[in-house]
């Protein structure tokens, strides 16, 4: 590979990788002021660490966020998400009642608003580590195609 | 009637475009562009439903203004009706259609939402398969796939009658 | 519908530019064989769709159409094209009518099918006074987040979304299985293409 090929593509993607990993936050935590959340967080997430392996090549990628930890933050998000639901349920309320979390008296809204920053970060994670995992199980392979006959 | 076409030009519209992408994936033999034409016609589902959501003079679903206020104003009423001892329904109810602004439906925005991000994970899931069919076909051309499937059914019929012409004949030996 | 006139207009004038613009994609997408330029016209198409949703008041939709389809689905097809093949057969004969007389069939029934549907943006409509409504004018005082999808989406149907969440886990769940996990396949294809460029650099100096 030629790296004088792509010195420029190097440069503005270090400096813009952050950048969208930022911005992945900010739409997940201003998700509930304006559009946005834990779905398109994700999204935005994975993207970024995309953009990384497509540039610096995939094998730096997964040194960098290996595949083992993608994985396990498929299901830690998942298992967040449905565990704030057991968490309502001990306290006494319906599954996924955030009203209960918190055991407020009624019309209080802490608990709900705790309960949506919980189940939407464990969206972020679901969603990210499942599209990762997704993008390293194909670029894994290497084509049968040669680089030539394109 | 001219009213009649301009308040459905939009359905007819997206029908049209929901049209040609099923036609691609009926159409198509190759297997990666009939997932791009089911893609179209998700898209354009999505598209209707979104229309279909939406309400003249409103805007997006995002409280703004004096809803904000009237908002938290409400809260604190809700607060002391319950501690007043009253349901706390009622309250919620006597709260309830009193927004200034008018906003469009926000139940098909999420449902719509949530099935952008489900259908981008099963048509990850369509595109393995097509990458394991390549391996083990050679091909993506679906009726190609086909042909060999039916040349190799043939091979083996073929080889079981031969098989069992051979075992009846030993026998009548 | 009291005609289109100052902002009608202006909105009725983008909403026939950006269908337009759909339409010749959609189009030029059934008529390609390459499919790399299939893949990057149906982002093309994605990020007009998202734009169109902006217009019909959706952002969040909008979001994240722009987000997935335009960003990662078009990484994805890609990714599969490379491992696949870059070209696709054009379709000819009866395998070119007859999907256009169904196709064409199914569309004639689905517009008679939209007289019965309520006229576009009907407030009144049946899809749009009954529980939709209902979460807007409660949202304020029951959660108080001003974001009335973030409020539908995580609390009032919280339990749809955690179904969401499991479907994308166990798609991804689906993904490794088929294709292996990440670096064990990694591993393995860099050897064997190793082991492949070394058999061509060793043909190579037997030409030589």
């Amino acid at each position: 590979m030629n790296s004088d090929h792509h010195v420029i593509l190097r440069v503005v993607s270090k400096a813009l990788i952050p950048v969208i990993a930022l911005f992945g936050f900010y739409v997940q935590f201003h998700g509930d002021f304006g559009p946005g959340g834990g779905f398109q967080a994700g999204v935005i997430m994975a993207v970024a660490i995309i953009l990384y392996s497509l540039i610096f090549g995939i094998a730096a990628a997964m040194r960098a966020i290996t595949p083992g930890f993608v994985r396990g933050l498929a299901a830690l998000g998942f298992l967040l998400f449905a565990g704030v639901g057991v968490w309502a349920l001990i306290q006494g309320g319906d599954y996924l009642d955030y009203d209960a979390l918190l055991g407020e008296e009624p019309g209080g809204h802490h608990g709900q608003h705790l309960g949506i920053m919980l189940v939407e970060l464990g969206v972020l994670f679901a969603v990210s580590g499942s599209l990762v995992s997704i993008f390293y199980a194909f670029a894994g392979r290497v084509s049968e195609i040669r680089d030539e006959d394109w | 009637m001219l009213e009649f076409i301009l308040e459905r030009g939009n359905y007819w519209a997206i029908i049209g475009l929901m049209m040609i992408g099923l036609y691609i994936a009926f159409a198509a033999t190759n297997l990666i562009k009939r997932l791009v034409g089911l893609g179209l016609f998700q898209t354009s589902i999505i598209l209707f439903y979104i229309s279909l959501s939406r309400i003249d003079g409103g805007t997006a679903p995002i409280l703004y203004g004096a809803d904000l206020e009237s908002g938290h104003g409400d809260s604190e009423g809700v607060e002391a009706v319950a501690e007043a001892g009253h349901g706390v329904a009622d309250a919620a109810h006597s709260g309830a259609g009193e927004l200034v602004n008018i906003y469009s439906n926000p139940l098909p925005h999420v449902l719509m939402l949530t099935a952008i991000v489900v259908g981008v994970a099963t048509l990850a899931v369509g595109l393995a398969i097509v990458v394991r069919i390549r391996e083990a076909y050679g091909t993506v051309e679906s009726d190609e796939v086909q042909e060999m499937d039916l040349s190799v059914a043939l091979a083996e019929a073929v080889d079981e009658v031969g098989e069992t012409q051979a075992a009846s004949g030993a026998g009548a030996i | 519908m009291t005609g289109f006139e100052g902002m009608d207009l202006a909105v009725a004038m983008l909403n026939i530019t950006l269908l337009a613009i759909l339409f010749i994609t959609a189009i030029a997408i059934a008529r390609l064989r390459s499919l790399f330029a299939i893949v990057m016209l149906s982002g093309l198409y994605s990020l007009v769709s998202a734009t169109w949703f902006v217009a019909l008041d959706a952002v969040d939709v909008a979001f994240t159409e722009a987000s997935v389809g335009a960003g990662f689905s078009t990484a994805l097809y890609l990714g599969a094209m490379v491992l696949t093949s870059r070209s696709a057969k054009i379709e000819q004969g009866a395998s070119k009518i007859i999907p256009l007389l169904v196709v064409i069939a199914t569309g004639a029934v689905l517009i008679y099918a939209t007289i019965d549907l309520p006229s576009f943006g009907d407030a009144m409509s049946a899809a749009n006074t009954g529980v939709g409504i209902d979460y807007v004018s409660r949202t304020p005082s029951e959660i108080a987040v001003p974001n009335i999808v973030t409020a539908v989406l995580a609390s009032y149907r919280g339990f749809d979304t955690l179904g969401e969440t499991g479907v994308v886990f166990t798609a991804g769940l689906a993904v490794v299985l088929l294709l292996g996990f990440g670096e064990r396949s990694l591993s393995s294809s860099l050897r064997r293409g190793r082991r492949s460029s070394a058999d061509q650099s060793r043909q190579g100096g037997d030409d030589e």
